[in-house]
């Protein structure tokens, strides 16, 4: 169906069920509860899900298919939103014309920057990306302020032309809408105790969400991904076969350009403010742990991983030392405080600390991530004569890069 | 002319910075062939050595103190360092004043360790693995040791003063004969750069004039034979992860006078000074100390008022734009070697 092979619908369709019930599925615990703070189902925490969904799917595309590994996509990221915001701040806060305009700016600035640095592979080529993204960084925080808004960045303002929309009531400030739809509309239902929202921006979001990664199904499936994952395993043979292989990975590389720009242009329409810290080589590093921790060359790994870093900054921020001692006050009192001692520097502030460990141990145990994982252990319940090896499985252990 | 010196002079340091730290992840590169992305996390770690230090220099008891009262009017309370008990007030004052400088004794086995502990603990299991895999881990591996620094001592910068015989400035013009007050430098950057300048020639000297820098030199050329004349590389590159390590905490130790330590100053070095390698070219020793000062200076020289009038923000951008153009004319870096890297 739809131009897919039995197996990558059931996919999309599994996707599609999960993010249409994600107010549901994400807010397993009542109101009130104890656990309630684990409940992940708030709008603007779905948002992001679902945002730096396409943001990995995107760096995906040319990570897990070329092996081109780039360190300076957040600023095609940054590029987007702030296409998206002068769309606002000039034509009208309909998100629209705002995603279309951040596509377009952030492919033609993906052009630019891919048709330069894909004349090196291997680290050159990540250097020469981190390189421009920390340029766009530098010149968005000082000289280019009159566009960029500088260190306060911009959003929108009562007093901005908006030619296409009519005078709003003073003293309002404009709020991003589809035709009219605003974005941060939600119904609220309320079950028991359990309370689910529905947000408006959040199924646009995951509507678009689910179109890229249908997008990303047909590529990974098209004769063109083939050639991407050839030039991943040899470039060198492809070259000496007598193909230009420039073409290929450039293309690649604007698509996921793309990708992160529409990424760039949602974040816009969901939370109308943009700033240039959102194009620091952090937050280029921060897709990089994403797409890996979740699986690089897998189709759904990426989404899992961004799903999963979000979840970890929302949420196990948020524990702190009296939560974990309500949970282990069990214990007899010596052991408790020894148990919390021992956790706390991994929750709360400390995050990061976890990402980190994570991470190694993804890339040192599962170069797959967790698709890797999730079929190992899959492997483990199977029959052992069932070894066809299957599609996902093979992509991500070839995890070469281009050299 | 003045004014030409004066920058010259301001790019000596952090050049120096720059220099120190390509050093050594060129030294791991072209020994073990491993991109270290948590090289820049080693230069904090240094700079945390200096800090640890005087925190143990200081360790104090507190005594009552009848004579004086605080504003509350109750007795004073006064920290008296176990120093001052132990060597008597001026030995211990000054022991105490000089704890940068002594950091260096206390960093040098501590990052040695550390290096050596990287080394056998993770990195050696990654030769094999491709440089993506190489740079990832050992990003994961800079994550952790930043988040470690800040749970033990939390997130904001730790000054740490540089003894006071180097504290303030000096008329670096008046000597050259040119008017007063042009070119005033602080006295710890020229000791840093000085500093800069002995590791450098002790590292090289250290791979030109010793049997085992001989050794080690033939291993970066040819690995195998060298493996098949008996010597057993690998032990002799695993001293050399150390030796790079120990470059890079030193010249954290060194710099905390000129910029307080805080948990993410070695991804802000990490990144330029990976800019700084690939102009050198990778694995090429000269190449990293040479980009290093050259960078430093360039940048200095970009923040100058006459040239920011004309291209506003050039300063931010310079060295990522030399970078661009390197890379982009001369594949292989300044003085990149034929072969390595080369593609």
């Amino acid at each position: 169906m739809l131009g897919l092979s039995k197996k990558d619908f059931t996919l999309l369709a599994l996707v599609a069920v999960i993010t249409i019930l994600a107010p549901f599925i994400l807010n397993p615990f009542p109101e009130g509860s104890g656990m309630a703070q684990f409940n992940a189902g708030y709008p603007d925490l779905m948002q992001r899900f679902v945002i730096f969904g396409i943001f990995a799917i995107g760096f995906n595309i040319l990570f897990g298919l070329t092996g081109y590994l780039s360190f300076g996509h957040a600023a095609f990221l940054g590029v987007g939103s702030y296409a998206a915001i002068w769309m606002m701040k000039l034509l009208t806060m309909n998100v629209l014309p705002a995603m279309i305009m951040a596509i377009v700016v952030a492919g033609i600035f993906s052009l630019l920057v891919g048709w330069i640095s894909l004349r090196r592979s291997g680290i050159y080529f990540s250097i020469l990306t981190l390189a421009f993204a920390q340029m766009s960084y530098a010149l968005a925080y000082s000289v280019l302020t009159p566009i960029t808004g500088g260190e306060t960045g911009l959003q929108p303002k009562y007093s901005d032309p908006r030619i296409l929309d009519g005078a709003i009531p003073t003293g309002t400030t404009p709020q991003a809408n589809l035709f009219g739809l605003d974005m941060g509309a939600s119904y609220e239902m309320t079950a028991g105790s359990w309370l689910f929202t529905f947000n408006a921006g959040y199924y646009i979001a995951a509507l678009i969400m689910l179109l890229s990664f249908y997008l990303s199904i047909r590529i990974f499936r098209s004769p063109f991904g083939m050639m991407l994952r050839a030039v991943k395993s040899n470039q060198q043979r492809m070259n000496y076969t007598g193909l230009n292989t420039r073409p290929y990975t450039l293309a690649a590389f604007v698509i996921s350009g793309m990708y992160a720009g529409l990424a760039g242009g949602l974040l816009v329409a969901m939370d109308t403010q943009v700033g240039p810290e959102r194009m620091f080589w952090t937050a280029s590093g921060e897709v990089v742990l994403m797409t890996i921790l979740g699986g690089a060359g897998s189709l759904i790994g990426p989404v899992l991983g961004a799903g999963m870093i979000r979840y970890m900054e929302n949420i196990v921020s948020k524990i702190n030392s009296e939560i974990l001692h309500q949970w282990v006050y069990w214990m007899p009192d010596g052991l408790e405080d020894v148990v919390v001692a021992i956790i706390y520097p991994f929750v709360g502030k400390g995050w990061h600390l976890t990402l980190g460990l994570m991470f190694m141990l993804v890339v040192i145990f599962l170069p797959g991530g967790l698709v890797e994982g999730g079929q190992r252990i899959g492997g483990m319940f199977r029959r052992r004569d069932k070894n066809a090896g299957d599609a996902e499985g093979d992509a991500a252990k070839k995890r070469n890069p281009a050299e | 002319m003045d004014a030409i010196i004066l920058q010259i002079l301001n790019g000596l340091d952090k050049g120096s910075a720059y220099a120190l730290i390509a050093l050594g992840l060129t030294l791991i590169f072209g020994t073990l062939g491993v991109v270290n992305f948590a090289h820049g996390a080693l230069f904090m770690i240094g700079a945390f050595c200096s800090v640890t230090l005087s925190r143990i220099l200081t360790l104090s008891r507190t005594v009552i103190d009848e004579t004086q009262t605080d504003f509350l009017g109750n007795p004073l309370k006064v920290q008296i360092p176990y120093l001052h008990d132990w060597l008597g007030k001026e030995t211990g004052d000054a022991i105490i004043d000089w704890a940068v400088p002594l950091s260096i004794l206390f960093a040098i086995p501590v990052m040695i360790g550390i290096g050596v502990l990287m080394e056998r603990g993770l990195i050696k299991h990654f030769y094999k693995r491709p440089h993506a895999d190489q740079i990832l881990v050992t990003f994961g591996l800079a994550i952790v040791l930043q988040e470690i620094i800040k749970y033990f001592y939390g997130a904001n910068p730790i000054p740490t003063p540089a003894p006071d015989a180097f504290r303030g400035s000096f008329d670096f013009g008046a000597m050259l004969g040119f008017d007063i007050n042009t070119i005033i430098y602080p006295y710890w950057r020229l000791v840093y750069f000085a500093f800069a300048v002995l590791i450098i020639g002790a590292v090289f000297a250290f791979l030109q004039f010793t049997t085992f820098g001989m050794v080690v030199r033939a291993g970066m050329a040819d690995r195998e034979t060298v493996q098949l004349l008996g010597i057993n590389i690998d032990k002799r590159f695993t001293i050399m992860f150390g030796i790079a390590a120990a470059v890079a905490g030193l010249a954290g130790v060194m710099y905390t006078p000129i910029n307080s330590p805080n948990y993410h100053m070695g991804m802000d070095f990490l990144v330029l000074s990976f800019v700084v390698v690939v102009v050198g070219g990778m694995g090429s020793l000269p190449g990293a100390v040479l980009a290093g000062f050259l960078l430093g200076i360039l940048e200095s020289f970009a923040s100058m008022s006459i040239v920011l009038e004309t291209l506003p923000g050039l300063n931010q951008i310079i060295i990522y734009l030399v970078a661009i153009i390197i890379l982009l004319t001369r594949p292989r870096g300044l003085m990149g070697r034929k072969g390595v890297m080369e593609d």
